[in-house]
């Protein structure tokens, strides 16, 4: 896909539309406030592009969702929000994403403060080998947080928030790997959430989850949004249209379309979105 | 061509498989063969060596006798034998000849003697026979006579070997007590000396004036300690008088009368009277010697207990050298380093390391540790000392050191091995949490490569316990006077020189002066070195599995 052709034109339109559409909801939404805000961001894997001059405003407390096709860098986008893309050799990212009002990838910002802010969950459940206890308080740890009874109670709120405390608060010392794939998906939950973040990034969560565990990440992620930003990606868009306040749709690193999730299922602007959510490719 | 109708041929059994079946497994046979074979090897002549054999009495045609234990045994061709100018009956081809284990190397000057069959005209198993190991000469076959304590002889009513055994009792009892002063009182006493003269040496080199009230302390020390010196040396004397009391009064086959002072006796025994459980007895008792006793007569009799200790100890000293460098240095490798040309061509040193002949390391360990680093710590820590060398001479420090670089290429493949193994998942994992790149390496990274970084201990104990070569350079002697760890400070004495099993095994085999009495011995310590190393491994490989274990799940 030429991007010239059809990028700077359409992403501008796009751009426009999302604040657009931000500043209708506002009234009726409780939660308002920009959350992360991203202008103009390339990242380029060696010579290739791989995201073209995003540029979109996510809100806060609210769930916004990725959509598209596989390889057209909704992944790649969700990493850029905690610098993921760091680890990657051969990365190179321009354009600003802000948290706040501050650029995170200012020469000024601390990586791992950044990511005690903006929390990550993987696609498939990536627990310690340590116990569910040990998985839950390490962000905890790692801040310097010794006392025990800070800890315990951290764990335990942690738990209950990932809707696994009932499940597991019997054996909170056995090793994490026991766990059943869903559970060790809402363990990482967990995990993410006891260190209190402001953004939780979920990168197709439930993926690697069979039905009946896929329905209570989506559940837990309804009652997570109360206190946090979510920002998902997923393959499945009955998913999408299930858990999200606002979608985004991206096609080969270009943001096509975003907006409130009702408006851009039933009446979507784009051809190629309509294409998409109609299920001609994709 | 009809598939149907052709009969089955060689193609078709080679295209099934089956002969690729038969090699693969032919060749695992074939290792495990010679693995069996040659611990079987070991373990037959090792451990025969401790049973007690009958002594032989045999009648040869000139009307001597010989008394003594079957070493050897061949067949030659009686030509060979017409040779050397023996007579041998016309109707014979071949001769059995036999090696007899005679002792009395203080009698006859040899302890073994070969015999043809056709000079024997009888032989006998006498009861009366006996042995005695000595502490010198080797053992003794003959037939006892009587005791003598101090200068009377004991009736001829007593129950003679009542009277050995209670006497013999008596000698190892004394003999202990004697080896306390020496060995720990006296030791202590002369260690403490040798202190002092490099105290006093050190205030020397310092410049103290000889008035000096240091001085005077340590002349008031040394005064104490000669004393003391004194005192051990009178109790010494008087134990020596004591084990010198009693003399066993034995003869030999040939009717030469000898005396044989129970002080020098180890043991005293008459085979072709004991019963089947009273040679267990002896054949355990022996083992025991060997394994927790000193070596004595060139090391060809007695015990390896130094030599298991020098081992044992410097592997674990090695283990400790090697596992912190090589694991450090894979971290920095795989973790930090950035991939590229230049990590390749250290990676390929470094593997190409591991393949280097060891006595190279030998030849690297004694220039650079023992010469260059030993001799410079001498001159800046121990100068008192010179021009005696303290670390400047090989040691069980150089030696442990030596080989800790000798086995630190494996160390470091095996980490980094494990390294490369954890999940990128668990990392980025670590890394949302706000993890920095070290606290993820602490607290997740290493943890989970521990398995890998305990199979190249394995590895590294494995090869470093079986070297020998480097060791000869560096620190292994024939015999070392005491044992690195002892009762005074700093206890472990880094400095000295010490045993080991492996050049145990080449010294007694090759470089003995009785190497036909010392060959059984070469067999016992081969298999004790390889049970050593097995224990050694499994100990690691316990460990290992019990940390493989808890972090299982996340390796697949």
């Amino acid at each position: 896909m030429s991007r010239t052709a059809a990028g700077p034109g359409a992403e501008g339109a796009v751009s426009g539309m999302s604040l657009h559409t931000l500043r209708e909801t506002t009234a009726s939404a409780q939660a308002s406030a920009t959350c992360l805000e991203v202008a103009k961001l390339n990242l380029y894997y060696g010579d290739k592009r791989a995201l073209n001059d995003i540029n979109m405003t996510i809100p806060s407390k609210m769930v916004t969702a990725f959509i598209g096709p596989s390889g057209c860098g909704k992944s790649t986008l969700l990493r850029c929000f905690n610098r993921m893309n760091d680890l990657i050799d051969d990365v190179h990212i321009d354009g600003e994403v802000r948290l706040d009002g501050q650029n995170i990838y200012d020469r000024a910002v601390n990586v791992a403060q950044l990511r005690r802010r903006v929390g990550m969950v993987f696609q498939k459940p990536n627990p310690f080998p340590k116990s569910i206890y040990e998985n839950v308080a390490y962000g905890l740890r790692i801040q310097g947080v010794k006392s025990r009874r800070v800890l315990d109670k951290a764990v335990e709120r942690a738990l209950r928030g990932a809707a696994l405390w009932d499940e597991v608060k019997d054996r909170v010392h056995d090793n994490a790997l026991g766990l059943s794939g869903g559970q060790q998906q809402r363990l990482v939950i967990a995990r993410a959430i006891a260190i209190e973040p402001e953004v939780l990034l979920l990168d197709e969560p439930a993926s690697a989850l069979d039905p009946i565990s896929t329905l209570k990440i989506e559940e837990l992620i309804y009652e997570l949004k109360r206190d946090y930003t979510i920002v998902i990606v997923t393959h499945n868009m009955q998913q999408a249209a299930r858990v999200s306040d606002y979608t985004a749709f991206m096609y080969m690193g270009d943001l096509i379309e975003f907006g409130e999730t009702r408006t851009l299922f039933t009446t979507p602007r784009r051809k190629q979105t309509e294409d998409y959510i109609t299920g001609r490719y994709g | 061509m009809d598939n149907a109708d052709r009969r089955p041929d060689v193609r078709d059994w080679v295209a099934s498989g089956q002969p690729w079946i038969w090699l693969t497994a032919g060749t695992v046979s074939m290792s495990l063969i010679m693995v069996v074979g040659l611990l079987a090897l070991i373990t037959l002549r090792g451990m025969g060596h401790f049973w007690p054999a009958g002594v032989v009495e045999l009648s040869l045609r000139d009307g001597s006798l010989m008394l003594g234990e079957y070493a050897d045994h061949e067949t030659v061709t009686a030509a060979r034998v017409r040779g050397l100018g023996i007579e041998v009956p016309a109707e014979r081809e071949f001769v059995d000849r036999f090696l007899l284990k005679v002792g009395n190397r203080d009698v006859t000057g040899a302890d073994f003697r070969w015999v043809n069959d056709i000079d024997i005209v009888a032989t006998r198993y006498p009861t009366a026979a006996f042995v005695a190991e000595r502490e010198e000469w080797g053992n003794f076959y003959g037939f006892v006579d009587g005791i003598r304590e101090g200068e009377t002889q004991l009736d001829e009513g007593v129950d003679l070997w009542a009277e050995i055994d209670a006497r013999l009792a008596r000698k190892q009892d004394l003999a202990a007590r004697i080896a306390a002063i020496e060995d720990d009182a006296m030791d202590s006493v002369n260690y403490a000396l040798e202190r002092l003269r490099l105290r006093e040496r050190r205030l020397e080199l310092d410049g103290v004036p000889a008035g000096d009230e240091a001085h005077a302390r340590i002349a008031a020390e040394r005064a104490e300690l000669d004393q003391r010196y004194q005192d051990l040396s009178a109790e010494l004397a008087a134990l020596h008088h004591d084990i010198e009391r009693d003399v066993l009064l034995v003869h030999t086959v040939d009717g030469e009368a000898r005396e044989l002072p129970f002080a020098k006796l180890v043991r005293v025994f008459r085979p072709n009277g004991m019963s089947w459980l009273a040679k267990l007895g002896h054949y355990f008792d022996k083992a025991g010697e060997f394994v927790a006793d000193d070596p004595r007569e060139a090391n060809t009799e007695g015990g390896v207990f130094p030599a298991i200790f020098g081992t044992v100890l410097m592997v674990l000293l090695m283990s400790v050298f090697v596992t912190p460098f090589g694991v450090i240095a894979a971290i920095y490798l795989r973790e930090y380093a950035q991939q590229g040309t230049m990590t390749r061509i250290i990676r390929i040193a470094v593997n190409n390391l591991a393949g280097v002949p060891s006595v190279v390391y030998g030849v690297f360990g004694l220039g650079f540790f023992v010469y260059f680093l030993g001799g410079s710590i001498d001159r800046l820590f121990f100068p008192e000392a010179l021009p005696a060398p303290t670390f400047g001479t090989p040691g069980l420090l150089w030696s442990s050191v030596t080989l800790a670089l000798l086995t630190v290429p494996v160390v470091i493949v095996a980490t980094e091995e494990g390294l490369s193994r954890i999940p990128r998942s668990i990392r980025e994992g670590s890394l949302a949490l706000g993890a920095t790149k070290a606290e993820t390496l602490w607290r997740t990274v290493l943890p989970m490569a521990t398995p890998a970084m305990m199979t190249g201990l394995i590895l590294a104990v494995a090869r470093a316990a079986g070297e020998v070569a480097p060791l000869m350079m560096v620190g292994v002697v024939k015999l070392a006077p005491s044992l690195p760890l002892d009762g005074n400070f700093p206890f472990l004495h880094l400095d000295r020189k010490f045993m080991h099993l492996g050049f145990h095994i080449y010294d007694v085999g090759f470089q003995s002066p009785n190497v036909e009495a010392a060959r059984p011995l070469v067999y016992a310590t081969a298999l004790l070195l390889v049970i050593i190393i097995v224990a050694l491994n499994l100990a690691a490989i316990t460990i290992r599995n019990r940390l493989r274990e808890k972090y299982n799940a996340a390796e697949t």
